[in-house]
């Protein structure tokens, strides 16, 4: 069992603070859901909690399992425990997904120690499987040229390799038709399990008809404002973002 | 002449500005102290190519080509008006010549000195001799103090010996190609090589002969203050085909190094010749080489070039198409670090009909490092049916890095196909971001892209070498991370 736990998180780009008070405390087999409109800073909240080297945290704390991870490199961080699943995933080329996977896999041993070729593709070929991946896929140079679809599951496919304690998704429907979404959502379901947190990250409803969350917190100006269970997602959908907007400033006035 | 002291303070300033001095980057980086039987001493005039020539007991003719190249040395300016000025750093006067232990290389590694054995052992040379070369040939400093070619090749007729045996042994097949690919003249290094030359290769495939294993030569500096002026010439009678490939390091000195190099291939109709380099020297040897190949009808020479290294590399691999539909090609990778200048590209000189040359060339410049591409094509008015391909990509790591094209491409008439691709492309921090979000460190992921970016050259490296090249790009990656 694991917490993330993300206490009164303040954080800035140059002089402008985006983040700025945010709680927030998942568990292991939790899926949670940020929503709100665009430039609340849903998308800096992931990423500063995975350690981009943009952003400055200037008050607060993330702990994993207990442990300050803010004085971590991002690859500390992603070997601790913590993914990532980019709303923009880099292309790499030239590098192959499976290699790429290797190297990433390889990175989390021990110093000395060599990975095993032959397990290590018996393994991704059982979460490819899993997946319904095309074995063809994982010679492809990573992203490079790939559609929105392919590029997510790519994000999947290294999620579930990876096995991380908690895995943070940044609009993983943007940019996805129906048919992508649904496949996309299907992966994630499938590693979902008592070993996973989720925080997902989204400015649609429609990603929670296919993973459907535990919680739901609605970020407005670098804070969540509100939380809930999955009813709040549909109530906000019904009632749009406004009806947040209204209750908040009904209640600081 | 410069200041006497010009070439020992540059480097040091060139170390102080590199973030991965002082680490060990790579195997090459170690020296054993040798005693030297034979030494010209330091300092470069008629007297020393004298005493070259001397202690080899060369013939009169090599002699008065020796001299006759010293003055053409002498003579030339140096190419500051299109190179670097970097070049004016290198003081001639403080360079020792020739230094060797022996003046003939053992056949079998038991009976190479233990302090030169060592080295070369810590290298691994005799360990992949063993497993899959069909020749070896260790030069260290002046002289090979190693050359063997396995039975089985050596029956077929294959001459592999280093150029100071080829001279003596085999003076007509020598005499008939030396220097006619790269006249003394070509350049002023070309020049200095030709006044001071030494050890090298010398290859004769007979017809028909393929030779299914490398040959390799391992060239290694290890004496401070040095010159390394091996001369390389291969001949692929008709028909016969051979894979060479070189390995070059030196330890890492306060002071430069010399190296220049001269190699001439010839490739005779419808023979194949494969020439494969695989460089790391320390960041304080200016390499100022000059390589080219002479294709005949139907012939084809690959030159496969890997530059990493260096404080200046001047390299420029060329083939002559001389004979109908011969073929030329040059692979090239080149990674400059911190403090290093790889000057590289291509030539291909189409003389006749049908002729095709392809050119790939990659260069990664990381930090303050520099990267040039120069490439010449020439194809003549009177020429029909002749093609070029030309690619150059180019990969900056930080934006201090710079690179530069200078890409000539004369194709007189209409009756020839040329196709240019150039691109420059960056390492940015969201990719950096995005690996390091997998669990690997900044090292790691920079290694991994200039890795990709290579990629699809390395594939068509034989499997030990692009096992290398991928280790060296890892040592220079993960050290340059400040």
């Amino acid at each position: 069992m694991s917490t993330l736990v993300i206490k009164d998180l303040h954080a800035s780009i140059g002089e402008k603070e985006i983040v700025k008070g945010l709680s927030l405390t998942i568990k292991s087999g939790e899926v949670h859901a940020i929503m709100g409109p665009n430039g609340t800073g849903k998308s800096t909240l992931a990423k500063v909690v995975s350690g981009h080297p943009d952003y400055t945290v200037t008050g607060g704390d993330v702990l994993l399992d207990g442990v300050s991870i803010l004085t971590q490199e991002a690859d500390e961080r992603a070997r601790a425990g913590l993914f990532l699943a980019f709303q923009y995933p880099s292309e790499i080329p030239g590098v192959s997904i499976a290699n790429f996977l290797r190297a990433a896999v390889q990175a989390r041993m021990a110093e000395g120690e060599e990975i095993d070729a032959t397990a290590y593709y018996k393994r991704l070929y059982a979460k490819m499987d899993m997946l319904k991946i095309d074995r063809k896929f994982t010679s492809r140079s990573v992203n490079e040229g790939f559609s929105g679809g392919e590029k997510k599951r790519c994000e999947i496919l290294q999620m579930a390799m990876l096995e991380p304690k908690f895995a943070l998704m940044d609009e993983t429907d943007s940019g996805l038709d129906i048919d992508a979404l649904r496949i996309v959502s299907e992966g994630v379901n499938t590693l979902r399990g008592p070993n996973l947190g989720v925080l997902m990250i989204t400015h649609y409803q429609r990603l929670l008809n296919y993973i459907v969350p535990d919680f739901v917190h609605v970020m407005w100006d670098g804070r969540i404002v509100k939380s809930g269970d999955k009813s709040l997602a549909l109530e906000l959908e019904a009632k749009g973002y406004d009806w947040v907007k209204k209750e908040l400033a009904a209640a600081t006035a | 002449m410069n200041s006497p002291s010009a070439l020992e303070t540059a480097p040091a300033a060139t170390a102080a500005g590199n973030p991965v001095a002082g680490i060990d980057q790579s195997r090459g980086d170690f020296k054993y102290d040798v005693t030297y039987e034979f030494d010209a001493g330091t300092g470069l005039n008629d007297k020393t190519v004298d005493y070259i020539s001397g202690v080899k007991k060369e013939a009169a003719w090599i002699r008065e080509f020796r001299q006759n190249a010293l003055k053409v040395f002498q003579s030339k300016p140096m190419p500051t008006s299109w190179a670097t000025r970097d070049l004016d750093n290198i003081n001639f006067d403080k360079i020792r010549y020739y230094l060797a232990s022996g003046q003939k290389p053992k056949r079998t590694w038991d009976e190479v000195p233990d302090d030169i054995k060592k080295t070369f052992e810590r290298l691994g040379i005799p360990e992949q001799e063993r497993k899959y070369l069909a020749g070896v040939e260790a030069q260290f400093d002046s002289e090979a103090a190693y050359s063997n070619i396995k039975d089985i090749v050596a029956k077929q007729g294959v001459i592999f010996v280093n150029s100071t045996e080829g001279l003596r042994e085999h003076p007509e097949l020598f005499k008939k190609w030396f220097g006619k690919v790269i006249p003394t003249g070509d350049n002023k290094f070309s020049a200095l090589n030709s006044a001071v030359f030494s050890g090298g290769s010398f290859i004769y495939v007979p017809k028909g002969v393929k030779v299914a294993q490398p040959l390799q030569a391992y060239f290694r500096i290890n004496a401070e203050n040095f010159g390394q002026f091996e001369r390389t010439l291969i001949i692929a009678d008709e028909g016969a085909e051979v894979t060479y490939m070189e390995g070059c390091t030196a330890p890492k000195f306060s002071t430069s190094t010399l190296h220049s190099a001269v190699v001439e291939l010839v490739a005779l109709k419808g023979a194949k010749i494969q020439y494969i380099t695989v460089q790391n020297w320390a960041n304080n040897v200016f390499n100022l080489v000059t390589k080219r190949g002479l294709a005949h009808e139907e012939a084809e020479i690959k030159w496969i070039d890997c530059n990493i290294g260096s404080r200046l590399t001047m390299k420029y691999p060329g083939v002559i198409l001389k004979g109908r539909k011969a073929r030329g090609e040059v692979i090239s990778i080149a990674l400059a670090n911190d403090g290093q200048h790889q000057d590289t590209g291509a030539k291909m000189i189409h003389a006749a009909d049908e002729t095709t040359s392809n050119i790939v060339a990659k260069s990664i410049s990381v930090g303050q490092g520099r990267s040039t591409y120069r490439g010449v094509v020439h194809i003549p008015k009177r020429l029909k049916g002749c093609k070029n391909n030309t690619e150059c990509d180019a990969l900056l790591i930080n934006t201090n890095s710079r690179t530069d094209t200078y890409p000539a491409i004369t194709v007189r008439g209409d009756r020839n196909y040329v196709q240019h691709e150039a691109s420059v492309s960056k390492v940015n921090e969201d990719m950096i971001f995005y690996m390091q979000q997998r669990g690997l460190t900044e090292g790691q992921a920079m290694s991994l892209a200039v890795n990709g970016f290579v990629n699809d050259l390395a594939r068509q490296f034989p499997m030990e070498y692009s096992v290398e090249l991928k280790r060296l790009i890892d040592l220079e990656m993960e050290g340059s991370v400040g």
